[in-house]
């Protein structure tokens, strides 16, 4: 650091060899969870960047191979927690690949207005947390009083507002009932006004635009050999979406666009992910509008008939003999998941969140592994940000979403 | 003229011979494995083929099968054509006393991370890795946590209440009580 | 089969229009008012915190819909969110904190100017929560002193805010020598803090 203050110039053939060691540390202002970044500046600029990870390592893994395939599932909400329905889902939809189970329709539309509720969710945090990083905090003040709006529907669905806990294997544990549609039409009606407000904010706003134009470029190429999926991959130029690509749960009934950015720098990743909430807003009232056009039997159906995993009425429970047996055994966990392997991914928040179950025939999994984007992507931010300066650093961070419970695990 | 699972079964037997088997298409995703010396050329040629074209990496991950002698460890890569849209598990599997892989990040630089998290959990080494050490767990830690013989909870706790937890006795999942195994705190200690 | 759940879709009446703060006990007279210092200054910290909030994990999402509009933290006075240790009062664990994690708590918390205090929120942070692993503490107090443990997973926003009401109790019933007395040197003592 001394040598760099003596010189007020850097005259020809006098490298200034003192390099600053900052500590982004692990306890940096809230928004972004815990993980330590070791800068190495040359003035303002970034010369190279060594990241730790691990601070809120709670070994999911291997916690999933002592439970049961329901016990895993609030272990699924706090990978990525701003979003955890969609990691519910993902995980439910894995064990019925390995079961063979087959849900109806009603249920796929009903998950997809959880999931793309849920995304929009995540991309709000995201963006307005961009926002304060770029110091504007009124953003994300206005916002959150409409993330309130959604965890009042996941409330009257499942109970819980932020680690849901949302949905059972074969489909959901009560019928949406009509305070829920009701509370979910109050948001299709009041939100597009809202998404507006905030966009006007920030897409022309000439700071933002100046602050994340040209923070943390990536080409697409790069981007694909790093394993980035989701917005991230898409701001790059590559329009890869798990749901549509290999469609899970009736996405493909559903007529929406992938928003595909050019530059991969923050100010594409911030419009990828707006557009991408208009997206599923088109999603959402497209699956509700299905919904209410259901009539008859089909209309009440709110789980696949498979009563080995799917806990019976209890009703059925006092007066039949199957009925009893089966609710003993489920929630005793003993209930044996046939042998296999499979793999199965979602497209969550931040990219392809993938499943890979080994059962050897036992009650509980033998291994499971969480394929997490973010610990993927964020190998790259030392590419991304290597010649920046210090304050693209903190922008490229909170535009890629990096969510410490996904990344740790 | 579309890629099928046949397809790549057949290319590659042509181009490896025996040397990659036990093909199996369990949820119709084509899992087959090589020995663990081959794993590159494998990696190399699904890459660099120009009709399968496998490049993505969608996950590395390790598995510890303490039943198979002499190949306890397995090192699992799941690859993606995203041109076609096919996904295929590629596995290797080692001997857990000498657990050398050849390292992917040459070809993958998301194999990176990947492969310190699967040297961390079961400790895999990766030749030729760039900077093998842990990454989740704490620096100091001496033994490979995930592997199947390693107890879950951190056993230097005093306070459970192994009774209420269903242990203690003779079903006490390797938590043997010491002699001065307490189950309350006493009174001299409570605050 | 649907439940009908009816009651968050009624406006409740309020049962009090605005429930006011009383003040300290004390002698008063024309222009002045005698109370026992130990009154005044609870009462100027307990509605001027400084927090810290220290947010690992979900527990931290829960925190950012406290502070935001909704159920406002700012109206009990902890409207300056610090991060910086050295200027802050009450230092909010929320989330889980793994043995990684453990030497960054107990730094922050000595960085921190007496008087401080310790929230710890959600289960996590009281006790290791639902992850009872090798890699997480179970529970922050085995590093740091904690005044108010607020449970959930996560807790709500109404019980964030019954926390730090409890803090603002504690504080404001606060002794001014507490601080110095045998008894709090002992229960550092127990934690290693000098």
């Amino acid at each position: 650091m001394a040598t760099t203050t003596q010189q007020n110039t850097l005259t020809e053939g006098s490298l200034a060899t003192g390099t600053t060691k900052l500590n982004l540390g692990p306890t940096h202002p809230a928004t972004h969870g815990v993980f330590q970044n070791i800068l190495e500046l040359d003035g303002e600029r970034i010369v190279s960047t060594e990241q730790t990870i691990g601070y809120i390592h709670r070994a999911f893994e291997k916690i999933a191979e002592r439970r049961p395939l329901y016990q895993i599932t609030p272990l699924t909400d706090r990978l990525n927690y701003c979003s955890s329905p969609i990691n519910n889902m993902g995980w439910h939809m894995t064990c019925e690949k390995l079961l063979g189970i087959t849900n109806p329709k009603r249920v796929d539309y009903l998950r997809v207005i959880i999931m793309e509720l849920a995304r929009i969710a995540d991309h709000l945090i995201c963006n307005s947390v961009i926002g304060v990083d770029a110091g504007a905090f009124t953003g994300f003040l206005y916002i959150m009083q409409y993330r309130e709006l959604i965890y009042e529907i996941w409330e009257e669905v499942c109970g819980s507002r932020l680690t849901t806990n949302i949905g059972r294997i074969g489909g959901f544990e009560r019928d949406f009932n009509d305070i829920a549609f009701t509370k979910l039409e109050k948001f299709l009606k009041e939100y597009p006004a809202v998404l507006k407000e905030f966009e006007n904010l920030f897409t022309r706003n000439r700071i933002f635009m100046e602050r994340t134009i040209g923070a943390g470029p990536i080409s697409g190429e790069r981007a694909l050999n790093y394993g980035f999926t989701g917005p991230n991959l898409r701001a790059a130029g590559v329009d890869y979406d798990v749901r549509v690509h290999s469609p899970y749960c009736s996405y493909q009934d559903f007529d929406f666009e992938i928003p595909v950015g050019n530059t991969g720098d923050s100010y594409d990743r911030f419009l990828v992910r707006n557009q991408e909430m208009w997206q599923s807003l088109r999603i959402i009232e497209q699956a509700y509008k299905k919904v209410q056009d259901m009539k008859g039997e089909e209309a009440t159906v709110f789980h696949a008939d498979v009563p080995e995993y799917y806990l019976p009425d209890k009703k059925d429970v006092y007066t039949k003999m199957e009925a009893l047996i089966y609710h003993f055994k489920i929630v005793m966990g003993e209930t044996d998941i046939p042998p296999g392997e499979v793999y199965h991914s979602v497209e969550g928040g931040n990219g392809e969140l993938g499943f890979y179950l080994i059962s050897d025939g036992g009650r509980t999994p033998y291994r499971l592994h969480f394929r997490r984007p973010c610990f993927i992507y964020y190998q790259a931010y030392e590419e991304l940000v290597k010649g920046g300066m210090l304050s693209d650093a903190i922008i490229v961070m909170s535009s890629l979403n990096l969510i410490a419970g996904e990344m740790d695990g | 003229m579309a890629l099928t699972n046949e397809t790549i079964k057949q290319r590659l037997i042509e181009k490896f011979g025996d040397q990659v088997g036990a093909f199996e298409e369990p949820y119709e995703m084509l899992t087959f494995e090589a020995p663990k010396d081959w794993n590159l050329k494998v990696l190399n040629f699904l890459y660099d083929d120009e009709e399968l074209r496998f490049q993505f990496l969608t996950d590395l991950t390790a598995v510890h099968y303490p039943a198979y002698i002499g190949r306890e460890l397995a090192v699992v890569y799941h690859l993606h054509n995203l041109v076609d849209n096919i996904r295929i598990r590629f596995k290797v599997f080692t001997d857990i006393k000498q657990p050398d892989v050849y390292t992917a990040t040459g070809l993958y630089a998301s194999a990176n991370w990947q492969e310190r998290e699967a040297y961390d959990f079961y400790g895999v080494n990766f030749v030729g890795h760039p900077n093998l050490i842990r990454i989740q767990n704490v620096d100091d830690m001496d033994y490979f946590p995930q592997r199947k013989e390693f107890p879950l909870e951190d056993q230097t706790r005093i306070d459970k209440d192994d009774e209420m937890f269903g242990r203690g006795g003779n079903m006490d999942f390797g938590n043997v009580p010491t002699p001065d195994h307490r189950h309350t705190i006493p009174e001299s200690e409570k605050q | 089969m649907a439940r009908p759940v009816a009651y968050n879709v009624n406006e409740k009446p309020l049962v009090q229009d605005i429930s006011m703060a009383s003040m300290p006990e004390g002698y008063q007279g024309e222009g002045f008012f005698a109370t026992s210092l130990g009154k005044v200054v609870g009462l100027a910290r307990k509605n001027s915190i400084w927090p810290l909030p220290f947010a690992t994990s979900c527990c931290g999402i829960e925190f950012m819909a406290t502070m935001a509009s909704h159920y406002d933290l700012a109206r009990f006075g902890a409207e300056r969110l610090g991060f910086s240790p050295r200027q802050c009062d009450l230092l909010m664990v929320m989330g889980t904190v793994a043995k990684k994690m453990a030497p960054v708590v107990k730094q922050v918390y000595l960085q921190m100017a007496e008087p401080r205090w310790v929230i710890a929120v959600g289960a996590c942070a009281c006790s290791g929560g639902i992850f009872d692993t090798y890699s997480v503490l179970q529970g922050i107090d085995q590093v740091v002193p904690v005044d108010v443990y607020v449970p959930g997973c996560p807790p709500r926003p109404e019980a964030i805010i019954d926390g730090v009401i409890r803090i603002q109790d504690l504080i404001g019933k606060e002794s001014l020598r507490r601080r110095n007395n045998d008894h709090y040197k002992k229960m550092l003592e127990s934690y290693g803090i000098q």
